[in-house]
């Protein structure tokens, strides 16, 4: 049996790979995309479907602001529209302290275009009378949205597969090695991959592939926890999240055109990622059913009509891995985006193309090199 | 022809008034508010997705067709609620000033 | 050992009967109901200030109702009784029950449920119009509110229900204008000898048809729902259909009557993560059970229609048999002689559901035929073109990731009354068997849940 072939192989049809394996393309490099179910079907598509920047650590704004110069022109660049909306995003807090993380990341990232506006407790409820009587400060970025994760990634992958990518789903990966100057991507079913370079793009499964050439990084899989209103008449703007004190207790929620609310938000569980299903815990449904009225009253004649959750990879330090390999030429990184990363997909696979195709990123991303990790592969296992 | 249920028996029951779109309208005690509404108009709320109107579906409290608002922004599920007097039902999809109402 | 929690979920014919068994055998099970009384959709109580007599309300199914009704009164001090309570979850070994917006978690030793059935629907052009209801909604309006769905009636689909509700809307007087069923007269010829297995229910049946023509409503078989034709503002005016010789013919109404039999509520089943497996008969997915009704997942335990869909007796039956499953799982003697008689019983049921199958199929043909502009899914007005677009347009082949990109099956009724009926638009546009497309996966809540819920404190 011939070997599939081509310049570049990935591992992971979630909206990482696709969009690399896209940009791969636009640039006239070929490219193999594996996936073992279906394209953006984990993380990519169970995610609450925020496209803000507002809230990123400042390193990664640079990363963040040219993913949105692709979501700004999604339609155009892919080919079909995702339901993007731009209504802006609301963070909103109950205590002086959180007034103050507001005001200092305003400060702090106001060079990077947010246009991010303080607003005092008056000024946040004359503007958003729906807001509870709790919340007395919050900050207030217009240009973010959210668009429909379930649409996004495999809409990347459809235009990938439009300009030449070759898409393999349902393909189960069980090796990636390297041999000579190749790597050997072998399938369950024995169907065998080659390039001389491979970008591992497989999400909450990554770790289990950068450990095999030698580089363990510290991250585990998480569900989030999301929920989902009936249709409603359209009323809240921006998407609009509360500063927590514990993870539990946050809680953050976006309507979308056709009315429904999401809402996200009670903390995460722990998967069993060989099963792959991630499950929802009813206790952390009714938390956030308890927190969200304190947001917006009106929760409180409303029901959920949908629950559901996905496999998410979150690093030890939040940052994801992100670069070339510091010990195997020819092999790249993109995971554990610690559940940030639907916004960012475009661009990390634009940035992913660009260093794979020149060598080097006109973007830093140097904070997110798996190097970072590099004293635990010297562990004892 | 302003109902779109008939009554076939049972109809010696006490009356119950309740308001739909403003208007004070009467209904038995026992009446489900389903049967409530579409003994006096016939439907009980607009499609979200601009279909028309609806008039419930299962009767069963399993296809969710039925849920109306209320004037104050409440929301009920017709087919399993039980009339009350008093209440106040609007079938028309609200303004989106609704979350400010609560 | 301590008295083990035994969590029965439905107060219908089933659950009625599977407290009263374990009753009997010394436990106190806990009876949760989503309805105000006992006695599940079928025997459904009217209100307390109604009037009307057993015999007006159930007609040849009197004397059931009323024993079953009877039992569970005799049972109310016995059991942990919690009406007009939504099981809304599982997790963890636990139900999770909401009642007057407290939910509570419920750990257990045995769950069983008797979660019942509702209308099982073929879409038709129009089917979003108001004025068309359930088969089971037009019953439940004439027994519980003893009111018609409009001033003139057509009652469409197929199976025993469309002639019982047809019969029953005669004698309360109301105007009835066609009963139009689906299935060609054939079909039930060819049946018959799996139908014998139930002489009297087979005899009650062609007593209905006879009873509905001899009141001058037109009986016809065999058809070819074409459109249910109305406006958006005043709902259903008229049914189109074609007859068995291929002419169209149109019936003045104001309300329709719809159903293709019943489908098992199997949302907690799912939930409790029981294995489902294909039925080509029914082209439906089913849990897997037992013949006492154990599910793959030990301390789960399904009866009645919920199950599948077997009919009111039966599922008294499928109530004692899960019932003696989960004694004799618990250790705790059960009659040998009985549990054989009651088996035996059951499977004669059984055959008489194949005969039904056999003589009022599943229309699953009309989904290739219904036209692009009809909506298939009532929540989301989803119309079949579009649904057939992502299969076609976006590779969707798969039920749930279908449901993902079109939203088909994502609205409030989580599937219930379009999943069945999308699955045969999505295998047919893609060109593969149904059982190849999956089932929507099941996820909580069960129905909606208010978000004024607080979770019970300790």
């Amino acid at each position: 049996m011939n070997a599939h072939r081509a310049d570049v192989v990935i591992v992971g049809g979630g909206i990482m790979g696709a969009a690399t394996a896209f940009f791969l393309r636009k640039r006239g490099v070929s490219v193999i995309l594996l996936e073992r179910g279906l394209i953006g079907q984990q993380a990519s598509g169970v995610n609450f479907g925020n496209t803000r920047r507002m809230g990123r650590p400042v390193e990664q704004l640079p990363l963040s602001n040219r993913s949105r110069e692709s979501w700004l022109k999604f339609k155009e660049l892919f080919g079909e529209d995702v339901e993007l909306l731009l209504n802006g995003q609301l963070r909103v807090g109950f205590t002086p302290a959180h007034e103050e993380r507001m005001a200092k990341y305003a400060q702090e990232a106001q060079d990077f275009g947010l246009g991010m506006q303080m607003l005092s407790a008056n000024a946040l409820h004359e503007r958003f009378p729906y807001l509870g009587p709790e919340l007395t400060a919050g900050c207030y970025a217009p240009y973010e949205g959210h668009a429909n994760p379930r649409l996004a990634a495999p809409a990347i992958g459809r235009a990938a597969v439009r300009e030449g990518a070759q898409v393999f789903e349902n393909t189960e990966i069980v090796r990636v090695e390297k041999e000579g100057e190749d790597f050997r991507v072998t399938a369950a079913d024995g169907r065998i991959f080659r390039a001389p370079v491979a970008l591992i793009t497989a999400g909450a499964w990554g770790n289990r592939i950068s450990a095999k050439f030698g580089e363990p990084v510290p991250m585990i899989a998480k569900a989030p926890q999301m929920c989902v209103t009936e249709p409603v008449p359209y009323a809240i703007g921006p998407t609009t999240g509360a500063l927590a004190d514990a993870p539990e207790q946050s809680v953050y929620f976006r309507q979308v055109a056709r009315g429904n609310i999401i809402i996200g938000g009670g903390g995460h569980e722990l998967v069993d990622l060989d099963n792959r299903r991630a499950y929802v815990n009813p206790s952390r449904t009714l938390l956030t059913l308890k927190n969200a009225p304190r947001v917006m009253p009106a929760f409180n004649h409303l029901s959920i009509i949908r629950v559901w959750s996905g496999i998410e990879g979150y690093m030890e330090d939040s940052r994801p891995v992100m670069g070339p390999s510091a010990r195997v030429p020819g092999l790249y990184y993109a995971f554990g985006f610690s559940g940030e990363g639907f916004q960012l997909g475009p661009g990390v696979g634009d940035v992913m193309a660009e260093l794979i195709h020149t060598g080097a990123t006109t973007t830093p991303i140097e904070h997110y090199h798996i190097g970072r990790f590099a004293k635990l592969a010297a562990q004892p296992a | 022809m302003n109902h779109r249920f008939t009554r076939l028996a049972e109809t010696s029951r006490i009356p119950v008034r309740l308001v739909i779109d403003g208007h004070t309208v009467e209904a038995l005690v026992g009446d489900t508010l389903m049967v409530a509404l579409l003994n006096n108009v016939r439907h009980l709320r607009e499609s979200e997705f601009d279909d028309g109107k609806r008039a419930g579906f299962c009767l069963m409290g399993a296809c969710q067709d039925c849920w109306v608002w209320t004037a104050d922004g409440e929301r009920l599920r017709a087919c399993t609620t039980v009339v009350g007097e008093g209440m106040h039902i609007v079938t028309r999809q609200p303004e989106a000033t609704w979350p400010n109402l609560a | 050992m301590a008295q083990p929690r035994v969590i029965i979920v439905g107060a219908g014919p089933s659950g009625v009967r599977c407290a009263e068994t374990l009753v009997a055998a010394g436990l106190r099970p806990t009876v949760i109901d989503e309805n105000r009384r006992d006695g599940g959709q079928i025997y459904r109580r009217q209100p307390d200030n109604f009037t009307r007599p057993y015999a007006k309300l159930y007609g040849t199914e009197a004397g059931r109702a009323q024993s079953l009704h009877e039992s569970f009164d005799a049972l109310r001090d016995k059991v942990d009784y919690l009406p007009e309570t939504l099981a809304w979850n599982i997790f963890d070994n636990k139900l999770h029950v909401v009642r007057n917006e407290v939910s509570s978690a419920m750990p257990y030793d045995a769950l069983i449920i008797c979660s019942g059935a509702t209308d099982r629907l073929m879409p038709v052009k129009g089917w979003h119009y108001a004025g068309t209801y359930s088969l089971g909604a037009s019953q439940i309006a004439l027994k519980a509110q003893a009111c018609a769905i409009g001033r003139q009636i057509v009652f469409l689909g197929t199976g025993p229900l469309l002639y019982l509700v047809a019969s029953q809307y005669i004698k309360a007087g109301a105007n009835v204008a066609a009963v139009l069923d689906t299935s060609p007269l054939m079909r039930r010829v060819m049946a018959l000898p799996k139908l014998l297995a139930r002489p009297s229910v087979l005899l009650n049946g062609l007593g209905l048809v006879a009873g509905i023509k001899r009141a001058g409503v037109p009986v016809l078989t065999g058809i070819t729902p074409v459109e249910i034709k109305g406006e958006s503002e005043s709902g259903v005016q008229s049914v189109l259909i074609r007859d068995s010789r291929g002419n169209e013919r149109s019936f003045q109404c104001d309300a329709v009557a719809m159903g293709y039999h019943l489908r098992p509520e199997t949302q907690l089943a799912d939930l409790a993560r029981c294995a489902f497996r294909f039925e080509q008969e029914t082209r439906q997915w089913l849990p897997e059970v037992d013949e006492d009704g154990r599910s793959s997942v030990p301390g789960v335990y399904l009866a009645g229609d919920g199950m599948r869909v077997l009919g009111a007796d039966a599922a008294e039956i499928g109530g004692r048999l899960a019932a003696m499953a989960v004694l004799t799982d618990l250790r705790l003697k059960v009659s040998d002689e009985e549990l054989q008689g009651l088996r035996a019983e059951q499977a004669s049921m059984e055959r008489f559901r194949q005969g039904l199958a056999q003589a009022f199929p599943w229309p699953a043909e009309q989904a290739a035929q219904l036209p692009d502009e009809a909506i298939v899914c009532r929540c989301e007005a989803i119309t079949a073109g579009e649904l057939r677009h992502v299969v076609c347009g976006m590779g969707a082949q798969e039920a749930n990731r279908a449901k993902a990109f079109s939203r088909v099956g994502m609205g409030r009724c989580q599937g219930r009354y379009c999943g069945h009926a999308g699955a045969e638009v999505i295998a047919h546009a893609a060109g593969v068997p149904v059982e190849q497309v999956g089932r929507l996966r099941g996820q909580a809540p069960v129905k909606p849940l208010s978000i004024a819920v607080r979770e019970e404190q300790e």
